[in-house]
């Protein structure tokens, strides 16, 4: 496991990689030919005869045999040899996973891919590809575990430059979810392992004094010390008399739910899923954004009866957040 | 004030690349093919364009707009802040500028790569800036409670509470969305309606929000061209002229969470734009034959209805399940199938629309259409327009 700032390397690292060439353009080992054709549609089960029946594709739009257009990107594969590159790269692309593997993100998985095509190829053809390395997504937690998406862009051309096709690949980098832990550090445990947590609120001048309160074990709303009247979130002026001065009170967490939306996805790490996420009136009389928790969906009712506590995660973070009460 | 900019300013030029989920070029290429499109469409040169009006958040300086046109000489350039809520806000300031002498033509536009690019829906974006914009967003985060999507659910919640409404009234929405779409090839979900079935069988994004009451996400971009009353007359195409032209923010304003007022059933920032509107203009919700209305979530145009007089408060749901939205309908709104079913282009395709219903020249045509309103972003400070035959 990487410490939060292995992990911040790691992340500059793997963004180096974002739109370089992975590597010298590759150029189809044969020329688009009929036995290949055939041997793809073979496997593929596609019957169609503009690809593989002379006579027929003579009649036809194309005046002859042409290649399937989603075998686009089998004319220019390596063959045998690029399952090697994973463990002593040659290209960028290589590279990059063997970093990703060698920091945990041991696990690979194809995920979707695009294509687009601009012309039938035919008999002779020859095909380039030039592949780049066009996007690392921020981590993302998915089924498989948490990981990053990894997008390369490879461009086909034909033997006059010309553009023929593209195709977006992408794949999903992780860490397996059963993956054993790794061993602790050797330098004593020191460094605490990365696990993703929830978004900090920003601390400045006019909001980080209650969060303190929080994490000191304080539930406050902010109070204008020239008219008296609460608010939340904390801000530096009163909109009711223009005054600065304030102070703040403790409150007693009861309070009614105003409203709320059960929030599905997108699901990005450091929270458990479905969040209830909640608008309480507080018996004070102001608004709390919070979550609801030991308490189902389902059971969700606008009106019902709160109560805030204060939650601590596994970093040592407090929030408050509230729970059904009678 | 009178009538303050009304029939001042006029939009003589529309201008767009293709609509897609991957467009394969920078966001500046994609701003200078639609602004070079706009300008020829209003049947001006590069050079008589002397203001520039973006998004804050569009990440095409003008300058550097500016530059691929060639265009010599800059009198004016603003930006407006508030995401969507920016879009008619790019005409007000247009408007302005060409109606205070300030400038002879102004190009607004937006473009960018908002689904293969940086994503807004995505949830968890870098660490919040320490800045006073980014802390109401921001004070949110650490309960999860990060996407627009999720932001503007919990406004609809309240809503259902309080009018009755439902999943299916909200569904309604994006089915004459989708259905004004699928005869648009310019759109996204072209050839590709939905039915309410399918609408309540998505998955839940964020109750009480399904997939299909969520705007696609896009890339593109889209300017416009507005220049004087005056000036319009000379141009090649009919132009469509600025009877209103507003920018509206409320008390306790935030961006899409705006929680802590005493009522949250409402966008009164869109009322306030309304009332300028109807004011400025001199109309009524009976002279309008068509609206864009925003739609980045289906729930939100059922208050915008209702904000903008088109239906008492409550009663939207009324109003759409009768098919008023529908082409045919009292009001038929988002002709071009809106943001859920042509393109997100942060409301700017919108206005692009409503040139084209006044022109009579939109692949949807309404007929005998005289006004036509826009609404621009919701849940933020927002704008709008209502645009007519000179
Ligand atoms: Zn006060």
């Amino acid at each position: 496991m990487l410490t939060a700032d292995q992990k911040k390397e790691l992340e500059a690292t793997i963004q180096q990689f974002v739109g370089k060439p992975i590597g010298p353009a590759a150029t189809s080992r044969d020329a688009v030919n009929e036995a290949m054709i055939l041997q793809w549609c073979d496997a593929m089960g596609d019957t169609n005869p503009v690809y593989q029946d002379r006579a027929v594709a003579e009649k036809s739009v194309h005046g002859g045999i042409v290649a399937p257009p989603m075998m686009l990107d089998a004319w220019t594969m390596q063959g045998w040899d690029m399952h090697k590159g994973y463990d002593e790269p040659t290209n960028e692309e290589q590279r990059l996973h063997k970093i990703l593997t060698d920091a945990g993100y041991t696990g690979v998985l194809g995920t979707n891919t695009e294509q687009e095509f601009d012309r039938y190829l035919r008999i002779g053809d020859e095909v380039t590809a030039e592949t780049i390395i066009e996007g690392i997504s921020e981590e993302k937690a998915t089924g498989a575990g948490i990981g990053y998406f990894i997008t390369t862009k490879t461009t086909f051309s034909d033997a006059a430059g010309a553009q023929v096709g593209w195709m977006n690949f992408r794949v999903l980098k992780f860490i397996p979810k059963e993956a054993p832990q790794a061993a602790s550090d050797s330098g004593g445990g020191a460094a605490e392992a990365y696990v993703p947590a929830r978004i900090k609120p920003p601390m400045g001048h006019d909001n980080a004094w209650w969060w303190n309160e929080v994490a000191a074990g304080r539930i406050t709303v902010q109070r204008c010390k020239g008219c008296q009247q609460l608010r939340h979130p904390p801000r530096p002026m009163c909109p009711g008399c223009r005054s600065m001065e304030w102070d703040s009170i403790e409150i007693s967490g009861r309070g009614t739910l105003h409203t709320f939306t059960v929030i599905h996805y997108p699901q990005f790490p450091g929270y458990e899923f479905p969040i209830c996420a909640a608008l309480v009136d507080l018996e004070e009389g102001v608004r709390m954004v919070s979550d609801v928790m030991d308490c189902k969906p389902e059971d969700l009712k606008i009106g019902m009866k709160l109560k805030a506590y204060i939650h601590e995660d596994d970093d040592g973070f407090k929030l408050p957040l509230f729970r059904p009460s009678e | 004030m009178t009538n303050g900019l009304g029939n001042r300013a006029a939009i003589v030029g529309i201008g767009a690349t293709e609509f897609s989920k991957a467009s394969g070029r920078s966001e500046l290429r994609l701003a200078v093919e639609a602004t070079r499109a706009a300008i020829d469409d209003a049947g001006l040169t590069p050079r008589e364009i002397d203001g520039m009006v973006t998004f804050t958040m569009d990440s095409n300086e003008e300058i550097a707009v500016a530059r691929g046109l060639g265009i010599p000489r800059l009198t004016h350039f603003s930006r407006v802040h508030y995401g969507g809520g920016a879009a008619c806000g790019t005409v007000v300031q247009a408007a302005m500028a060409v109606a205070t002498g300030v400038c002879e033509a102004v190009v607004c536009y937006r473009a960018f790569n908002e689904r293969s690019g940086r994503r807004f829906g995505a949830g968890r974006q870098g660490p919040g800036a320490d800045a006073a914009c980014a802390q109401p967003t921001d004070w949110n985060a650490p309960f999860g409670f990060v996407t627009p999507a999720a932001w503007v659910a919990m406004f609809a919640r309240r809503y259902m509470h309080e009018t009755g409404a439902t999943s299916e009234d909200f569904g309604r929405v994006a089915i004459a969305d989708r259905r004004h779409a699928a005869s648009n090839p310019a759109a996204w979900f072209f050839e590709r309606p939905i039915t309410l079935e399918e609408h309540q069988r998505s998955r839940w994004i964020v109750e009480p929000l399904h997939l299909l009451d969520c705007c696609q996400e896009s890339d593109g971009a889209v300017a416009l061209v507005v220049t004087s009353a005056e000036r319009a007359r000379d141009l090649p195409h009919p132009p469509a002229l600025l009877k209103a032209a507003a920018q509206g923010s409320w008390l306790d304003q935030e961006m899409m969470t705006s929680y802590y007022r005493e009522e949250i059933g409402g966008l009164p920032e869109m009322g306030l734009v309304g009332d300028q509107l109807w004011q400025m203009s001199g109309l009524t919700p009976a002279d309008i034959q068509t609206a864009v209305i925003y739609d980045h979530f289906t729930p939100f145009v059922l208050t915008q209805l209702e904000e903008l007089g088109f239906c008492p408060r409550g009663e939207a749901r009324h109003f759409i399940a009768d098919g008023n939205i529908e082409i045919g309908g009292a009001l038929p709104i988002n002709t071009h199938g809106g943001q859920l079913g042509e393109a997100y282009i942060h409301g700017m395709n919108g206005i692009a629309e409503a040139v084209r219903q006044v022109r009579g020249a939109a692949v949807n045509q309404i007929d005998g259409v005289e006004h036509v309103l826009v609404t621009a972003g919701t849940g933020v400070p927002t704008s709008g327009l209502i645009v007519g035959q000179a």
